[in-house]
């Protein structure tokens, strides 16, 4: 199974790479962009054929390496 | 009295470990054990130092590998037990990784990578790593990070004030606030756990410990350690 991961940081947590894609963008003529906010992607190989069984080990991989929850949420699709 | 006994952790791409190194023998006058990150025993020590560098090329997130190391599992062991742990840099990144410190390190606000002399009010010296500062102190020791920008939500940064756990403060010449090179909340360069037996700041003092290297603003930090673990 696939598993594909997106981490992005919590709201209220400054992204300054996201800002300054931000004024890139602008800079480059692409208007109205009010906000970026950029993060990860992460693609996952399993050798589990069970869809509630790979969502249970990929959240686990998730607390405890791929985010850190702090300061970063994930969202996991499992196909 | 025993010597204070101490170790100093590699990981690949640590490049601060030998200035810790050198800095920890010439306060204890013995050299630190060096632990290699695959190495699961740590001899007994009173304080194990996490140097700075870029550990695992900061992939993922700066710390975010040397966090999961089995040497790590014993410096947390080493650290339940009440054992001092010292994290510089790279290695406060580690100790909030591993969630021995709370909050989190952030990439600096500018974006840029920053490497100068910055100055640093000793907001706590009831320590065992501020002992020989002066409570108020401003000491100028360099920073040199791209991720140094300390981020934690509102609640932790009450609780840090309030328990008096942030010990370093960026400030500026005159000790006042609005000299921050990384954008960290409320100015934070350094903070202790509640145990005070483990300690991470951004700058290096392992940097100025002889007249050599420009300053001897990072000695107390070490005669500090001395003081409590002797």
């Amino acid at each position: 199974m696939k598993a594909r991961i997106h981490v992005t940081l919590k709201n209220g947590v400054l992204d300054p790479q996201g800002k300054a894609i931000q004024h890139a963008l602008s800079a480059l003529g692409f208007g109205g962009v009010e906000d970026v906010r950029q993060g990860k992607y992460i693609e996952l190989d399993l050798a589990e054929t069970d869809p509630g069984k790979a969502q249970a080990a990929v959240e686990d991989m998730c607390k405890k390496l791929l985010s850190n929850t702090v300061i970063e949420n994930y969202t996991i699709e499992i196909e | 009295m025993t010597p204070m006994k101490t170790a100093v952790v590699v990981f690949p791409a640590s490049n601060c470990d030998r200035d810790m190194i050198t800095a920890l023998e010439k306060i204890t006058g013995q050299k630190p054990h060096i632990i290699w990150h695959q190495d699961d025993d740590i001899p007994d020590v009173d304080m194990i130092a996490l140097p700075g560098g870029f550990s695992f090329g900061d992939y993922l997130r700066c710390g975010a590998m040397a966090a999961r190391s089995p040497v790590v599992r014993k410096v947390i062991e080493h650290a339940d037990r009440g054992g001092h742990v010292i994290g510089v840099c790279n290695g406060f990144q580690v100790l909030t990784e591993t969630g021995l410190l709370p909050g989190a390190l952030m990439r600096n606000e500018s974006l840029k990578f920053v490497c100068r002399d910055v100055h640093l009010k000793v907001e706590n010296n009831d320590t065992p790593f501020t002992n020989a500062y002066e409570q108020g102190e401003v000491i100028t020791i360099p920073v040199a990070h791209h991720d140094g920008n300390y981020f934690a939500d509102p609640d932790t940064l009450t609780e840090l004030e309030d328990e008096g756990r942030v010990v370093f403060r960026y400030v500026d010449k005159r000790g006042q606030a609005g000299a921050n090179p990384n954008g960290s909340r409320n100015n934070i360069a350094g903070i202790i756990n509640r145990r005070k037996n483990i300690l991470g700041m951004m700058p290096h003092p392992e940097r100025l410990i002889e007249d050599a290297q420009g300053g001897t603003d990072g000695l107390g930090f070490f005669k500090s350690m001395i003081n409590a673990l002797n």
